[in-house]
């Protein structure tokens, strides 16, 4: 579904990607942790289509499609969905309205008809209780005064209704209590399905307790150092990321 | 970022929709203005003297003033002689129907959306035309005067109901009370008048279209509303203007009054031709409009939509003479590519227990600049006088300019006056946000602007709240990509 070719990524003339690698199939779930400042939110930014960033080699394709010559709208409208770290507010703009808006504009490049107000409402519903999403905060203009818990939970209510086939969770857990934290993780294992990806960045082990990824990699310094399934999460977790470090520093030593 | 910004003020590019002109026969005077214009458009309208004799009044004050420096605008000196001061589409005869109308000016009422036809009327909104200088079509005349409700253009209503246009006329806004509207009180050549009488609500809409087409004129009209004792009356106006290399003046005087007990709904969506993206052509707009609740438990409400206009110049006022009386203003005032506005409100306050509310959004965009002006004044009688103002701009890139002015003057201790103002930007991250959630920059911007102005929307009735949603989003289109 995602192939990403060594994606060398800069910001300002600093080189912060510096040959990501990774293949992302239907159904799985990758976890993609690092320390701070490795560069795992510039790889969902860049996968997302932020402009601050310059693509300086690498090709990166979903679906089969050259993903990084489509627009942020396009890709997201081809089935790709951030949550974001820091969802932002937009005063004014309910979060029903801004969900029927998005939903509404990816049918139609899809060649759909847009929603009927019946069957908007009617999916809505189905989702609040699959995320367990308070009902008055979806008429609330999204995200202003929200809570941090409210506002992730919002975020994946967003996925539920969106249905993509790649969501990319962007340190989805920081932040959260650990009571907040269970409903957020719930709501993404019941979005989990055969034909869905899942890409979950985070900076702790807590939040793949509860969401069991298939594959884990330890992203370091813009480069993947080291590839493993869950029980790689356990052992850095145990360790801390200075055990990788130690075993790059030996590996470049030898 | 860089990028984000080519893309806002790419959807800010945008053409303007109404800007076509009708090929119609018109009746016009020499441009220039001096006594024997106001003359010859007194006699062209076949005024009483004593219509003639205000009008010279207003003329050789005017003569004696200054025009005004004041407002944050910038622009060439005006030369009044080179305005025509009069120009009407040509009679036949007098029409008895919309039937009789020009067909071509029905075409033009068409391309505008303005229903003058049977769809309309359904609906339930009565439409008077202003073209020019005089007004073409009033609809449902009838129906409204079997319930004493007097809905005409102007210059009827002067030769109709002479006492009640002596009384009112120049009674909120004197012909003396600033540069443009001692201009308008010489020249003024239609407009609309408006009597409710005694404990009638008048069952619909009143609406007023204004249109400047022919080239080089300005348009001047007047328009009076009266609400006798427990009336009401919800009145809307539309303006347009076709696309010209030069600019044209629109000096308009409204005046409110509402007596005991009564309501005033004033609700405009303005959208004269704002000139092209280097700022040239465009409709110079110095307005005058002022209501007084002269009554007690009296109310009136301004609400206004702008976007059109290369200069804006507009303070919707209220008097609130009347004890318990209420003031509002509710504004939406968009800038794009150089236009400028300054306009904003006044909330004077004379009677016990008044309250006045403002909510001012200022939406600017391109190079344009963007000033709110207010004035609350608490008079020293005016015990408890209460107001509320909120002032929030919002500002689409970096070239454009927002800015505040409020002024307050309290002469007594009673009185509560709060103002509130925010400034934001549409950010990157906004629209990123939108963006990725499949929302194009273009469709994230008209939905961020409507959030913005939602409160003041809501203002609106029902039909015109649909056309100026959509006329902000045509009028900040191209301003992201």
């Amino acid at each position: 579904m995602l192939s990403i070719k060594n994606i060398h990524a800069s910001v300002e003339g600093k080189q912060i990607l510096k040959g990501i690698d990774l293949e992302v199939k239907a159904g799985e779930v990758h976890a993609i942790m690092g320390p701070n400042g490795s560069g795992k939110s510039t790889l969902a930014s860049i996968l997302a289509g932020r402009e601050d960033y310059e693509i300086t080699e690498g090709s990166v394709s979903f679906l089969g499609k050259d993903m990084l010559d489509m627009s942020p709208e396009d890709r997201a409208r081809e089935g790709l969905f951030l949550a974001f770290q820091y969802p932002v507010e937009i005063p004014g703009v309910s979060t029903t309205n801004f969900i029927k808006t998005a939903l509404n504009e990816k049918r139609k490049y899809h060649g759909q008809e847009p929603l009927d107000a019946v069957s908007f409402l009617k999916l809505m519903k189905e989702k609040m209780q699959l995320v367990e999403i308070d009902k008055s905060l979806l008429t609330r203009s999204i995200n202003e005064g929200f809570s941090g818990g409210e506002k992730k939970r919002n975020e994946i209510f967003q996925m539920a209704m969106l249905e993509p086939k790649l969501a990319i969770l962007d340190e989805t857990d920081s932040g959260l209590d650990i009571d907040a934290l269970r409903i957020v993780a719930n709501g993404v294992n019941k979005l989990r399905n055969k034909e869905r990806a899942i890409i979950v960045i985070t900076h702790y082990q807590r939040l793949l307790d509860y969401l069991q990824p298939d594959f884990v990699h330890v992203l370091v310094n813009g480069r993947i150092v080291k590839s493993g399934t869950k029980e790689l999460a356990l052992e850095l977790e145990e360790k801390g990321y200075d055990f990788i470090k130690d075993e790059l520093s030996l590996a470049e030593a030898v | 970022m860089k990028e984000e910004l080519d893309v806002l003020e790419q959807t800010v590019a945008s053409d303007y929709k109404y800007g076509f002109v009708t090929e119609i026969d018109t009746d016009v005077v020499p441009k220039g203005l001096s006594e024997d214009v106001i003359r010859l458009i007194s006699e062209k309208k076949n005024e009483p003297a004593w219509m003639l004799n205000w009008r010279l009044k207003a003329y050789a004050h005017w003569l004696k003033m200054e025009e005004p420096e004041w407002a944050n605008v910038h622009y060439p000196p005006i030369n009044f002689q080179e305005v025509i001061y009069y120009a009407a589409p040509k009679k036949k005869k007098q029409l008895g129907s919309l039937d009789e109308v020009d067909p071509e000016l029905l075409k033009t009422f068409d391309k505008l959306g303005i229903s003058l036809s049977e769809q309309k009327r359904l609906s339930g909104v009565a439409v008077d035309v202003v073209m020019d200088s005089v007004s073409v079509a009033t609809s449902f005349k009838k129906q409204l005067s079997e319930i004493g409700v007097i809905f005409c253009s102007m210059s009827e209503a002067i030769q109709n109901h002479p006492d009640l246009v002596k009384k009112y006329m120049g009674s909120v806004v004197p012909m003396t009370d600033n540069y443009f509207a001692a201009l308008n009180s010489a020249v003024f050549t239609d407009g609309s008048f408006c009597f409710i009488p005694k404990g009638v609500r008048c069952p619909m809409e009143l609406s007023t279209y204004f249109r400047i087409n022919t080239l080089g004129s300005g348009q001047f009209e007047r328009t009076l509303i009266v609400a006798e004792d427990d009336a009401y009356v919800s009145y809307l106006e539309g303006c347009t203007a076709p696309m010209r290399d030069e600019n044209q003046l629109h000096a308009a005087v409204v005046e409110l009054v509402a007596h005991n007990n009564s309501e005033i709904k004033y609700s405009t969506v303005q959208n004269w031709y704002p000139g092209d993206e280097n700022g040239k052509g465009g409709i110079y707009n110095f307005v005058t409009k002022r209501g007084i609740c002269q009554g007690n438990n009296s109310k009136i409400s301004w609400t206004q939509v702008e976007t059109g206009s290369a200069i804006t110049w507009k303070y919707p006022s209220v008097i609130l003479k009347g004890d318990n009386s209420i003031g509002e203003f509710y504004s939406v005032a968009l800038t794009n590519h150089r236009q400028q506005a300054d306009t904003g409100t006044k909330m004077i306050h004379l009677g016990k227990n008044t309250r006045s509310r403002i909510v001012s959004k200022g939406i600017s965009a391109g190079k344009s600049q963007n000033s709110y002006r207010g004035l609350v004044r608490a008079g020293k009688n005016a015990l408890n006088a209460r107001n509320y103002s909120q002032c929030d701009s919002l500002l689409l890139g970096d070239k454009c300019g927002a800015h505040t002015f409020p002024y307050i003057e309290s002469k007594n201790k009673t009185a509560i006056i709060e103002h509130e103002a925010t400034t934001s930007k549409i950010g990157e991250d906004q629209l990123f946000y939108c963006r990725q959630r499949g929302i194009d920059a273009e469709t994230a911007v008209a939905l961020i602007v409507t959030g913005f102005a939602k409160e003041v929307m809501n203002q609106l009735p029902m039909e015109f709240a649909v056309e100026a949603q959509k006329l902000l989003a045509i009028s900040l289109e191209g301003s992201v990509g």
